[in-house]
């Protein structure tokens, strides 16, 4: 099976365009991949579209509709918060089977503003502030909790986190703030869900991002070697069973068993890891990802943050970009988002916040209820 | 089909909640007979193992344990904050989700592991359309 490849990407800079349609919004990146590749929508064999919230709606053939309606097939996919992944990967498996040469991904959301979550009533009495709390700030609030339980991760930890990921983005052009938050400006926000303060909860902005996926060996027909990423692993799970995970869901297994799988098809291990933009949809998410990718042994997590051994110059940066925190979260994007981030430092590309030598990055995406995709992506040369 | 459901009492907050009539309330959880997993709410088929028609149901005890919880400071209109939303593991199995009342919402005052009964009340006056009130369960402090 042929090795599959990157030879376009883009993202748009993240914001708020409730003037513009998805399908607008979705065009404006995939034209930007397109061009990064030097090739044409007339070049593509096939569309992967992620979106969530309008995901009844063919976002993809209406995407085409602005940018060139050709014919190819079309997927839109849904898939929470790893759609986007979720449409990279599927784009990379037709590529692999040898169905196709060369393909596009988008991933694209326009968001509303406000809380996610607690929703879920159905008949009878609304349950959110009754039976707890269904919010997604809560939710990843008593995840967060759960490694406090086990470790003794204080407030303080998880709140570094958002200092480190707030920094990184004041050297990203494309994400949504470029605002440094030191840690008393953190913990003194507004307390959204203890331990989450408003600065350790995602952004819920408007965005998009697009990839242009190509076999080896149209790679090599078209000269675009040079500045090519290869897809080293492409990994998609399921939330297993678990004891308690009808009431809380489970982050962290279906995570484990992505990573192990990623580390396998791509033949190496988290030290080999340069660089690595995980979800972060909540401060205390990345604490617990930290050891579910492998990045540190169980329980160390809060040592890493302590150490900044995550943090940009760290031994494995986290969220160069800035991460959901402060780039932002456009749910169906994000996943291509952040391989966008990863392939442009191994590029070298990255400008200010470039990780400097990375071969090797990885990306990781949750959608609760639950999905985890995880890429591997390799410098080429 | 005029007066049917102002006729009953309260109605149960959700399915696993039962009122028996006459006795007490209780949480009913169903367990797979094959691998021992338990379920809130009915179902036919174990997510565990994959048995079939394996679930019979169980009284759950009203004693637990506060695995993690997180105090909310911001919810959706019209819901009273701060409260603190609650994962109790139940003494003999299942893990239910709810609010821990009868303590202050302060991170200094919440002990993972401390000991939680589990009581039931109105469900803060909230009613249905058809305005029913309902009965919910809540944890509360217990003696250690
Ligand atoms: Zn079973």
């Amino acid at each position: 099976m042929s090795d599959v490849y990157v030879v376009g990407i883009d993202m748009i800079k993240f914001g708020r365009f409730p003037e513009r349609s998805v399908p607008e919004i979705a065009a404006e990146s995939a034209l930007g991949a397109l061009d990064d590749a030097g090739l044409t929508i007339q070049d593509m064999q096939g569309l992967w579209c992620g979106n969530l919230y309008q995901a009844n709606a063919m976002v993809g053939q209406r995407m085409l509709q602005e940018i060139g309606q050709t014919g190819i097939p079309v997927v839109n996919c849904s898939n929470a918060c790893a759609t986007g992944a979720t449409a990279f990967r599927d784009a990379w498996l037709a590529i692999k089977a040898g169905v196709y040469d060369v393909v596009l991904a988008v991933g694209v959301e326009q968001m509303g503003r406000g809380l996610l979550g607690g929703g879920g009533g159905g008949k009878g009495i609304p349950k959110e502030g009754l039976l707890g709390s269904g919010l997604m700030p809560a939710v990843f609030a008593e995840a967060g909790m759960e490694h406090a339980r086990k470790y003794g991760t204080t407030f303080e930890q998880f709140a570094k986190v958002s200092v480190k990921n707030h920094h990184h983005s004041t050297l990203n052009p494309k994400a949504m703030y470029q605002k440094e938050t030191p840690l008393d400006e953190v913990m003194n926000a507004e307390m959204i869900a203890y331990p989450n303060t408003k600065l350790m909860c995602s952004v819920n902005v408007d965005g998009s991002a697009a990839a242009v996926l190509a076999s080896e060996a149209k790679v090599k027909e078209l000269g675009l070697m040079g500045r090519a990423v290869r897809v080293k692993a492409s990994v998609l799970t399921s939330d297993p069973w678990q004891e308690r995970d009808l009431v809380m869901p489970d982050v962290n297994t279906c995570t484990r068993l992505a990573a192990q799988a990623a580390y396998e098809m791509a033949g190496v291990g988290p030290d080999d890891i340069d660089l690595v933009e995980l979800h972060d949809c909540f401060a205390t998410a990345e604490i617990l990802h930290y050891e579910n990718l492998g990045l540190c042994a169980d329980g160390e997590a809060g040592k890493l943050i302590d150490e900044g051994q995550t943090a940009l110059g760290g031994r494995v940066p986290v969220n160069v970009s800035g991460g959901l925190l402060s780039k932002g979260h456009p749910l169906g994007a994000t996943g291509i988002a952040n391989i966008f981030e990863v392939s442009t430092h191994l590029r070298g590309e990255a400008g200010k916040r470039q990780v400097e030598g990375a071969r090797l990055g990885l990306t990781h995406v949750i959608g609760l209820g639950s999905a985890c995709a995880i890429h591997v992506l390799e410098k080429v040369g | 089909m005029a007066d049917d459901t102002q006729a009953s009492g309260p109605l149960p907050v959700v399915d696993f909640l039962k009122l028996p009539e006459g006795g007490d309330p209780y949480l009913e959880g169903h367990v797979c007979s094959s691998c021992s997993a338990i379920f809130l709410g009915a179902r036919r088929h174990c997510s565990k193992c994959g048995a079939r028609d394996s679930l019979a149901p169980k009284r759950l005890e009203n004693r637990g344990t506060l695995y993690v919880y997180s105090i909310v400071h911001r919810s959706f209109p019209g819901i009273e904050t701060p409260y603190i939303s609650a994962i109790v593991d139940l003494e003999g199995g299942g893990t239910v989700k709810g609010n821990l009342i009868g303590i202050d919402p302060d991170p200094e005052k919440l002990t993972m592991g401390m000991p939680v009964e589990v009581v039931y009340k109105d469900a803060l006056g909230r009613k249905d359309k058809e305005g029913n009130s309902y009965i919910s369960y809540f944890f509360q402090p217990a003696a250690g």
